[in-house]
């Protein structure tokens, strides 16, 4: 069986949908921005955040007679669903689609302010359900959250789910909106960096964080000869941790390695077009991740992070990158690392820093996240 | 290959039993946090950092302490082929709820965002210590789902030993909130 991505769709501070914002990303701008006096924090921060009115002017006009109220995190989630049903033919009612989630924090901010909803709603499972069942889709949505390295986690989840036969198509969505709750935390680890993120350079002092929703559509063949020209073949993935710390990553990179040699396995690392990593710039992160790349014999290979255009979108984050990455493998591309000037990390490493082509048919998606968990996902160009 | 369950260990607010046999622990307090360090002292377990966990990772700790205890596992050696799988209800809320009130006040002085907290506001933190403790560097995954599902478990158990370098699976339920602590937690193995 072969595994292969149907559409996608992506709702961000950059675009409503993937082609506004990997068009966006490919002539390098940023949805990153200060952010003062907001959720009422004391500090600004910098953060891509998805404007309110945009968003319920794309929301309402939506064909749908419900008369409920959806938080941000539901609307956003069910623009990226839509968007990604919209040109496929397939309802998303269908009860041979299975929906999954990937969400650090869902509606936490109704801890703060739940007057409006059902108490149930704070539960991750019960927003999964508010979306899943918005499309009439009566199927128990599964919901993976695994800290920041749930978006990849869930497209693993989805591709055993097709791989088993339990499904004959897997709706992944990846969704996070920003609230006092998470930025006041990231605050209080000194984890923000009070300008625009600076991934793998030497300046680098943290991340930024982002709100987004994109869903990626997996759907299957049962050889190459059936799937369409130039579709984007999910080849591996896999998951490991480091076991070392909840809240660093490992100095030695292990749990990404370990998950990169697995994911790899089979594969020649010249096949490999670029490296999409997870880039946060924080320097511990930036730094693992150079030392887990340079073990794995990839320190010649081009890398980019998407930080400095979307923020750290958390539960997004691993479907968000997976599909700009996926268009711009379409498209033979490699991305450009925004905000990077001087390598400065533990190992050498080969930052992009240009739209540059490549003829390579794979790039290697990277992911780690707090509970030491590290991810890998290969995808492939099918060429006819 | 044949996989079984090799020790299971249930764990409520007043109860505790592994591979079928109940285990006396005197009760001082019936609040989660208390009991469960009324478990972890009974249970002569000597890991200093048990006591800055929040009570999710405590809880799945100590049913982690006690199944591993009954197969054996060797804690001095790294194990990249086990794997850890949780699921629960509530995600880390009873964590998300003590964060929140470190932000609640716009005041200053009442505005004090805890990081030790907040580093535990994600529910998949319970199996990262499980995985240090136990040095265990296979996958580690966190689902959520409303309640309780034998077949979404053998689902993600026959998934995940699909994987011919997976040899150990550690799953189960872990959920505590309110004062209510429900973990039911397996060690699967060929």
């Amino acid at each position: 069986m072969i595994i292969y991505k149907l559409s996608d769709n992506i709702i961000s501070s950059l675009g409503f949908s993937s082609q506004e914002n990997y068009r966006a990303v490919k002539n390098q701008e940023s949805g990153l921005h200060l952010q003062e006096n907001t959720f009422g924090l004391p500090e600004p921060f910098v953060a891509s955040l998805i404007d309110d009115d945009k968003l319920n002017e794309a929301f309402f006009a939506l064909p749908s007679s419900d008369k409920m109220r959806y938080t941000k995190l539901e609307k956003a989630a069910i623009l990226a669903v839509y968007g990604a049903f919209a040109d496929t033919g397939l309802h998303p009612s269908d009860s041979s689609i299975l929906f999954v989630f990937a969400t650090t924090k869902g509606n936490i901010e109704l801890l703060d302010k739940s007057e409006d909803y059902e108490s149930e709603r704070i539960y991750l499972w019960r927003s999964a359900q508010v979306i899943s069942r918005f499309f009439d889709n009566g199927n128990e949505p599964l919901i993976i959250s695994n800290a920041c390295i749930s978006g990849v986690a869930a497209q693993i989840t989805a591709a055993r789910s097709l791989t088993a036969g339990r499904c004959k198509y897997v709706v992944v969505t990846g969704m996070d909106m920003l609230s006092r709750f998470i930025v006041s935390g990231f605050q209080s680890l000194k984890a923000l960096s009070s300008c625009r993120c600076r991934p793998f350079d030497k300046h680098r002092t943290g991340l930024n964080l982002g709100e987004a929703a994109a869903s990626i559509l997996y759907a299957t063949v049962d050889s190459q000869e059936k799937l369409p020209q130039h579709a984007i073949v999910y080849e591996n993935g896999a998951l490991c941790n480091d076991a070392n710390h909840i809240s660093g990553p490992s100095r030695t990179g292990e749990g990404l390695f370990s998950a990169v040699s697995k994911t790899m396995y089979g594969i020649d690392k010249e096949d490999i077009s670029f490296v999409n990593a997870h880039g946060t710039a924080t320097p511990y992160n930036d730094d693992m991740e150079a030392i887990a790349i340079e073990r794995s014999n990839l320190n010649t290979t081009p890398v980019n992070s998407l930080k400095a255009y979307f923020g750290h979108t958390l539960g997004a984050a691993g479907v968000l990158e997976t599909i700009i990455s996926a268009h711009a493998l379409e498209e033979g591309l490699v991305l450009p690392s925004l905000g990077f000037e001087e390598l400065g990390v533990a190992a050498p490493l080969r930052v992009n820093t240009v739209l540059r082509q490549s003829d390579k048919n794979r790039f290697l998606k990277l992911i780690s996240g707090f509970g030491g968990g590290n991810a890998a996902l290969i995808l492939r160009k099918h060429n006819t | 290959m044949n996989f079984a369950i090799k020790s299971y260990c249930r764990l409520t607010n007043n109860t505790l039993i592994v591979d079928g046999k109940k285990l006396d622990i005197e009760p001082v307090s019936s609040e989660n946090a208390s009991w469960l360090n009324d478990v972890y002292r009974c249970l002569n377990i000597q890991y200093a950092k048990f006591f800055k966990m929040d009570t999710l990772s405590k809880a799945g700790f100590l049913a982690s302490e006690l199944i591993f205890n009954s197969v054996g596992l060797n804690r001095d050696l790294f194990h990249k082929d086990i794997a850890i799988v949780c699921f629960n209800s509530s995600a880390s809320l009873e964590v998300d709820t003590a964060y929140q009130q470190t932000i609640q006040s716009e005041d200053s002085d009442n505005y004090y965002p805890s990081p030790s907290l907040f580093v535990y506001t994600l529910a998949n933190i319970v199996t990262g210590e499980i995985a240090i403790r136990n040095k265990i560097q296979g996958e580690t995954s966190f689902y959520i789902a409303e309640r309780w599902s034998v077949s979404q478990l053998c689902d993600v158990v026959t998934d995940v030993f699909a994987d011919n370098s997976v040899n150990g699976l550690l799953c189960g339920w872990v959920d505590c909130y309110r004062n209510h602590c429900d973990v039911l937690m397996m060690y699967i193995s060929n």
